[in-house]
């Protein structure tokens, strides 16, 4: 069984149909991909899967729980974590409280309001170890908001593994980055494969393509293709679109 | 806050803010000034504190915070004159009857933010405030409630009496450094910085699994609670409670002491508003009655040339070098 389901995706946004009868799942220890033209309906489907929206109809199920139309807290605390397409950090907190304030440990103590935030050296370690993982070890002192653009985004996939997630979605990491944040981030998402489970979305299908194990394609809000990047690269659709000539 | 560090509970500026307080009424006579202004300073210090838990630690503009002031004064006035006419039991009604007002209004705003979370608390401090003169029975109406007498300190083995207004202000100093103590902690606890996360990124909180609603409406529960406590206190001071202090144009004064003073970047900020406002009100006052124009046109000054306030022209720390940087 696979790890994430979601059976038959409804949405709509009064008269227009955003997500249409979508059906995905993801296995355990692998990374999925999700591609597909701009306004085809994938940070939608994101929305959806994390409890941002509920859908109009059909069903969420992750390690065996159905979890359609719950909160994001509450799909976050069981252990779902998320990046965003659109930059979206703790920006006056340092890049140290960024992580911190995601730990469980910190959520665990969240009606503690006499005691130190950050007096406990094992989550402060933790935090560090998790800074040490992206690349911004250091950088633990530095403001979020002062960081570098590339930085930043490291930074969101930082503040998501700081949740300590069974499965993590990351929403176009690569956005706005130059070849050489592409090529670090890339590196950055190899070596999470297999200490995590991954759903990317992704434009960069060179980025996607030298990673994914199965990929998803996402358009006019239905899952038009899937399959590994191989049978992808010979799926009539993809090759006969402008996502084909990419890949 | 820097990486690891914890902070210390008790700070060289806290306590140099504490003693230069407990110094005002061994000189403010001197300077042609009261001390019952000292009392009035210490106590809108101790509610603008409170006030600044909402708006500049959980950057929740609420606009009607007077009713719960008014609340805590009523607490406090009504459980002396129908219930038991100790200190601690009335101090203990004014934070318990601001912080149920506190959890009715949290109950209804807390999934709101920004322009309709402001629109509602100020909605809801009107209701409070017509609840407080309608209720003539209760409260007093207009004519307020009166007879509320300055209840002695009882400590088991010692009791001391606050008629004379330096007794008073030596209580009210007692309860700004608990206050100013517990807050302090606060801020700097788990569900503080839990609080100022939510400030910065609601949706990031959020998908961290924090139960943003339940943050909010309990900081508002508490915040309401300490308001009440300096609404007690104020009812105490001058010996009656009435509706003004829930309109809303009392609910703006604690929003300027607060902006004033640089509630928004500094801890201490709200005390520098209560002292500046305050000595306005009086100094500017002895002048000309229309005080409140000149203090509006520092509001106004300040909001656009220096929106982090006085404090943070005067007390704001240094801000530290980005890593690298020469």
């Amino acid at each position: 069984m696979a790890l994430f389901e979601a059976h038959e995706l409804h949405l709509r946004f009064g008269d227009r149909v955003v997500l249409e009868d979508i059906s995905l799942s993801f296995e355990a220890g692998r990374l999925s991909g999700i591609m597909g033209p701009n306004g085809a309906g994938k940070t939608t489907c994101f929305n959806v899967l994390t409890g941002r929206y509920r859908p109009d109809r059909g069903r969420v199920l992750f390690d065996g729980a159905d979890i359609t139309g719950r909160s994001p807290q509450a799909i976050a605390r069981m252990g779902i974590a998320r990046s965003f397409q659109l930059m979206n950090l703790f920006d006056e907190f340092t890049a140290f409280e960024n992580v911190a304030i995601a730990l469980p440990q910190t959520r665990r103590r969240g009606a503690d309001a006499v005691g130190q935030a950050y007096g406990d050296a094992a989550l402060v370690a933790e935090a560090h170890d998790i800074l040490g993982t992206v690349g911004l070890g250091q950088r633990a002192d530095q403001i979020a908001k002062s960081l570098p653009y590339g930085e930043r985004r490291a930074l969101e996939i930082a503040v998501a593994l700081a949740c300590r997630p069974k499965l993590l979605f990351l929403d176009e990491p690569t956005a706005g980055l130059g070849s050489d944040g592409r090529a670090r981030l890339a590196d950055l998402v190899r070596r999470l494969k297999g200490q995590v489970t991954l759903v990317v979305i992704e434009h960069d299908m060179e980025f996607l393509f030298s990673l994914a194990d199965d990929i998803s394609v996402i358009h006019w809000g239905q899952v038009i293709a899937q399959g590994s990047p191989a049978e992808l690269r010979t799926n009539p659709w993809v090759k006969n679109s402008n996502l084909g000539k990419l890949a | 806050m820097r990486t690891g560090h914890t902070v210390p509970t008790l700070t060289p500026a806290m306590i140099a803010i504490w003693v230069a307080f407990a110094t005002v009424p061994l000189w403010i006579e001197k300077v042609g000034l009261y001390q019952y202004l000292g009392v009035e300073i210490l106590i809108f210090a101790t509610y603008a504190l409170a006030y600044n838990l909402v708006l500049g630690h959980s950057g929740l503009p609420s606009f009607g915070h007077g009713a719960f002031f008014g609340l805590g004064a009523y607490g406090f006035g009504l459980a002396q004159l129908n219930l038991v006419p100790d200190l601690w039991f009335c101090l203990g009604a004014a934070v318990v009857v601001a912080s149920a007002g506190g959890a009715i209004v949290a109950a209804f705003i807390s999934h709101r933010r920004g322009i309709y979370y402001s629109l509602l608390t100020i909605a809801f401090g009107q209701v409070f405030w017509f609840i407080a003169i309608k209720s003539h029975a209760i409260t007093g109406g207009e004519d307020g409630l009166l007879k509320i007498a300055r209840l002695p300190v009882r400590l088991g083995v010692a009791t001391f009496d606050l008629t004379h207004n330096i007794s008073l202000f030596y209580f009210v100093l007692a309860v700004f450094v608990a206050v100013s103590l517990l807050l302090w902690r606060l801020v700097h606890s788990p569900f503080g910085r839990i609080l100022k996360a939510i400030k910065q990124n609601e949706t990031r909180a959020r998908f961290v699994g924090y139960d943003v609603w339940r943050y909010k409406a309990a900081v508002l529960v508490l915040s309401a609670g300490l308001s009440g406590l300096a609404g007690g206190l104020f009812a105490m001071a001058q010996s009656s409670a009435f509706p003004d202090v829930m309109s809303l144009h009392y609910s703006g004064y604690i929003v300027m002491m607060t902006l004033v003073g640089g509630g928004l970047v500094t801890f201490w900020g709200p005390v520098l508003g209560a002292i500046v406002f305050l000595l306005a009100r009086d100094v500017i006052g002895a002048f000309t009655t229309g005080w409140m124009l000149w203090f509006g046109l520092l509001f106004v000054a300040l909001v656009i040339y220096k929106p982090e306030g006085l404090g943070g022209m005067f007390l704001r720390p240094a801000r530290r070098k980005p890593a690298g940087a020469k």
